[in-house]
């Protein structure tokens, strides 16, 4: 099975991500939220401050390591709150049919009939800014894709034979559904879990941009371009070095799904011929 | 035909009765949830005074009561009194939404002239160049987080060369609407290209391309007449999906260019606690994207003979 | 002019793999007289498909033309330009395929791609164009033309369609039709009317047919002379009722023995289905040697390790086997 150019860069870049997020209290240089020292403020990248300050005169490369870990994980645990929500309806939907199919289809329409920034906000509206409500609002809006493709699975894997004789042997519906069909559609929940996951970083940048997820001081890679929007004309670096973070993170996500889409699904034409 | 019309029609309703009953049951039903956020800056609020609004809401009223009369009212147009302004929400979107479909459209239009043709050029030559590039910029550009790309944008462009406004309306003319509909449309850029590109190379590999050629058809007039039509038709479903979308996903980016839209509004009345005028904005969204998913499938219909006559 | 009307001498077919290239077909020689129908037979793999769209200058990468000589009415045609092949493909050389539904472009009624042919070859404008269609139409015994040149290929049944592909093909009058398995995927009792069709228009038109088919009855009742082909190369050709009578390859008795017959024992309930044992190879897998090998009865050890060359048989007859006869 070979690997293509996709995987490995995608990989490569996400694990990076990944490996900077987990020893941030380490490669840090300086405590990202305490360290502010106002004369120091927007200065650009040197030897003491790689990445430069921002206009609390705080450093950016070390804000921007310790963004990973927030950024980081909101993507991944909404990510799998939203495999994990939509693969059960969907699973339990195509397995089941009958009324229960119908209720979660009738929902799945109405979630995909609603923007999933726009249904992320209106949660963070109700819930109000901070780390939980953001996991929570965004762990609930994308899950409908997984759904979709979980129902479609199991559609047509349960008239397998293996099910029947699962059936037949006198295994329970949730052990059939858990321990036969779900194995055998892992492949394509991981390529959207994983594209998904790029989705929610975003997703998560975008809503702490606004102001309605990880507030200021806490330096998410969103928030931190917040507050860089005022300091545009004279700092350009308080902006540059954030955005590039989300952007290789979010790239790598997106390279490695469509790398694990080949593996998993060689039909699929968005492949070079 | 007509009943395909209106069979396509009647689907959206149910859809749209269960997003105004989500929309109720989130703002309106969930105990106290904008009445804790009232007092999020820290402050309290006066009993008294939370008495009389909640009064003057009709919270008191029986759950049932307050949605029919939310539903109700709601299908007539009436959205409700912002709480901010005191006026229609109705009159307030009315005035926010044309800028927000100026946006999205010249967006759309961005991605459609440059999207679609690089990826028919990209599926004519696999593997060359043009294509490697092509993808890889595609890839890229969805990976883009479009506030950023509109950061750098307003940096190089509107800062450094002065070339165009940073921020606002404007007169409503066309060098305020460049920066941001650059930033909102790179990103369907980049999925039309992909998703023109694997159409037009499933059509190049079809039976019937290989039929043209056998008849002697020119390379050109066999990408033309046989392969473009084919690959048009899968493609203009995704436009009209991103199109449906795009103005949802506009809302980071009108807030970035201070752009008087529906998302600003949108994130504006949630920073203002003004709860009428975010139920209003979200409808109007969702009602936005049925419409069009409705009008891309009428248009399906209208493409391929084979739903015609089928 | 003189001479065969199709001469293919020597041809050899490369497949691009991963770094590796194969011969997917080689060493393939046949000549089709003019008005002749030639039928080209084999098991799905065996080439027959490629070596026909090589005549036509219609292989696409991974394939490609790796040597030998397509000769058509005299002019060398294998190093031929892309513009001149256009310019043979419709008028003097016509294809049609298996699958009718999916060769159709589902976008267009019928009249319309049928009338495309007499304004690309012969400058005709649309409207004179739409009337020869419908009259080719009738030619290929569709009911009701008029209406029907309106009509989208899904509308119509397989058979219909292949018509439509038929009335395409012979639109321009073509000096060789070539037609790869153009009823294996219709109901049985369409085939039979499809190849009368086809011989009789082809007869009356004086076009050569190569006549490509897995099923070996079907083409040599068909055609004048029969090619036999295995995995990528020409192991019997002959007059159809010798190689009928008297096959000379293994092969061929092996697929001869194995069409269900009405006689004696089939009437007795008797009658035992024989098989060739084994299954065909891959291209990436060809056996040294003769590459019949591992599924003869008749295999000795020189089968093994060379390829047996061309003997001739009479009647301009070919075979390839060590132990012929």
């Amino acid at each position: 099975m070979r690997l293509g150019a996709n995987t490995w860069i995608g990989g490569g870049l996400f694990a990076v991500a990944l490996a900077v997020a987990v020893t941030a209290p380490w490669i840090a240089l300086t405590d990202p939220v305490m360290d502010a020292n106002l004369l120091n403020a927007e200065l650009p990248p040197s030897r003491e401050f790689p990445f430069g300050t921002d206009a609390q005169g705080r450093d950016i490369y070390s804000r921007v390591v310790y963004g990973a870990q927030i950024s980081l994980t909101v993507g991944v645990v909404s990510q799998i709150a939203n495999s994990i929500i939509g693969v059960t309806l969907g699973l339990t939907a195509g397995y089941w049919g009958g009324w229960w199919d119908d209720f979660v289809n009738g929902l799945t329409n109405v979630m995909l009939a609603i923007p999933s920034l726009i249904f992320a906000l209106a949660i963070m509206a109700i819930l109000g800014p901070g780390l939980v409500s953001l996991l929570i609002a965004l762990g609930l809006t994308n899950w409908s894709y997984s759904c979709r493709i979980a129902r479609a699975q199991a559609l047509s894997l349960k008239s397998q034979g293996y099910v029947q004789a699962a059936r037949i042997l006198g295994y329970g519906p949730f052990r059939i559904m858990f321990t036969q069909l779900l194995p055998n559609m892992l492949g394509p929940i991981i390529v959207i879990a994983t594209l998904g996951m790029g989705g929610t970083i975003l997703a998560e940048a975008a809503l702490s941009f606004l102001g309605l997820g990880i507030r200021p001081p806490f330096p998410s890679w969103g928030s931190m371009l917040s507050d860089a929007r005022e300091t545009i004309a004279v700092a350009p670096w308080v902006s540059i070095f954030p955005g590039l973070a989300i952007f290789l993170t979010v790239l790598g996500l997106n390279l490695l799904g469509d790398g694990l889409r080949d593996i998993f699904d060689p039909q699929a034409t968005t492949r070079r011929a | 035909m007509l009943l395909v019309l209106v069979r396509r029609v009647g689907n959206m309703v149910p859809t749209l009765a269960a997003v105004i009953a989500l929309i109720f049951v989130l703002f309106s039903v969930i105990p106290g949830s904008f009445m804790s956020g009232l007092g999020d800056d820290g402050r309290t609020m006066d009993p008294a005074v939370m008495e009389r609004m909640r009064k003057e809401m009709g919270l008191d009223q029986p759950l049932l009561e307050r949605f029919v009369k939310y539903a109700g009212a709601t299908l007539v147009g009436d959205l409700g009194t912002s709480f901010r302004t005191r006026e229609p929400v109705t009159k307030l979107i009315a005035g926010r939404l044309w800028p927000s479909l100026k946006l999205t459209m010249a967006a759309m239009l961005v991605a459609m002239a440059i999207g679609i043709p690089l990826g028919f050029v990209a599926a004519l030559r696999p593997g060359s160049l043009v294509d490697t590039v092509s993808m890889v910029g595609a890839v890229s550009g969805l990976s883009l987080p479009k506030f950023w790309l509109g950061l750098l944008l307003m940096y190089f462009f509107a800062l450094q060369l002065k070339w165009l406004p940073s921020f606002g309306y404007g007169d409503g003319g066309l060098t305020h609407l460049i920066l941001p509909a650059i930033a909102l449309g790179v990103s369907p850029l980049a999925l039309l290209a992909r998703t023109t590109r694997a159409a037009v190379l499933d059509v190049l590999n079809a039976d019937f391309v290989r039929t043209a050629r056998s008849k002697g058809m020119s390379e050109r007039r066999v990408v033309t007449w046989h392969v473009m039509r084919n690959a048009l038709v899968l493609v203009v479903t995704t436009v009209g999906l991103q199109f449906g979308s795009l103005m949802g996903q506009a809302v980071v980016v009108e807030k970035l260019f201070s752009w008087p839209g529906l998302g600003s509004l949108l994130v504006d009345s949630v920073f203002q606690r003004d709860i009428p005028a975010v139920q209003g904005c979200i409808l109007v969204f969702v009602l936005f994207f049925l419409v069009i998913n409705t009008l891309v499938d009428l248009a399906y219909v209208a493409i391929d003979p084979r739903i015609r006559y089928g | 002019m003189t001479g065969p009307l199709l001469k293919v001498e020597n041809l050899r077919i490369a497949l691009q793999g991963d770094g590796v290239t194969f011969n997917a077909v080689e060493n393939v020689s046949f000549e089709i007289g003019r008005g002749e129908a030639f039928g080209l037979v084999g098991e799905s793999g065996c080439g027959k498909s490629i070596t026909a769209l090589s005549v036509m200058g219609l292989l696409r990468r991974p394939l490609s033309l790796g040597g030998g000589r397509i000769v058509l009415d005299g002019e060398e045609i294998q190093n031929a330009s892309a513009a001149e092949m256009r310019r043979l493909r419709g008028k003097r050389v016509a294809m049609i395929f298996q699958e009718p539904m999916t060769a159709l472009n589902p976008l267009s009624p019928v009249g319309r791609q049928i009338a495309e042919m007499f304004v690309l070859h012969q400058g005709a404008n649309w409207r004179d164009a739409m009337d020869r269609a419908e009259e080719a139409l009738r030619q290929v015994r569709v009911p009701s033309p008029e209406r029907r040149i309106r009509d989208y290929p899904h509308q119509l049944s397989g058979g219909m369609r292949q018509r439509v592909m038929i009335a395409i093909a012979l639109a321009c009058g073509p000096d060789l039709l070539i037609a790869d398995e153009p009823t294996t995927a219709l109901d049985v009792t369409v085939q039979a009317e499809i190849i009368d069709l086809m011989a009789e228009l082809c007869a009356a038109k004086g076009t050569a047919i190569l006549m490509i088919s897995h099923d070996l009855g079907l083409v040599a009742n068909m055609c004048r002379r029969v090619a036999v082909m295995y995995a990528g190369r020409i192991i019997e050709s002959q007059v159809a009722d010798a190689i009928f009578a008297a096959p000379s390859h293994p092969y061929t008795r092996g697929l001869i023995d194995s069409l269900p017959r009405l006689g004696e024992r089939a009437k007795r309930g008797r009658q035992r289905l024989t098989e060739i044992s084994g299954v065909v190879p891959s291209i990436q897998a060809y056996p040294a040697g003769c590459r019949f090998n591992p599924r003869c009865h008749a295999v000795t050890e020189i089968c093994r390790t060379t390829a047996p060359e061309a003997t001739s048989l009479p009647a301009d007859g070919v075979v390839r086997c060590h132990h012929h006869g």
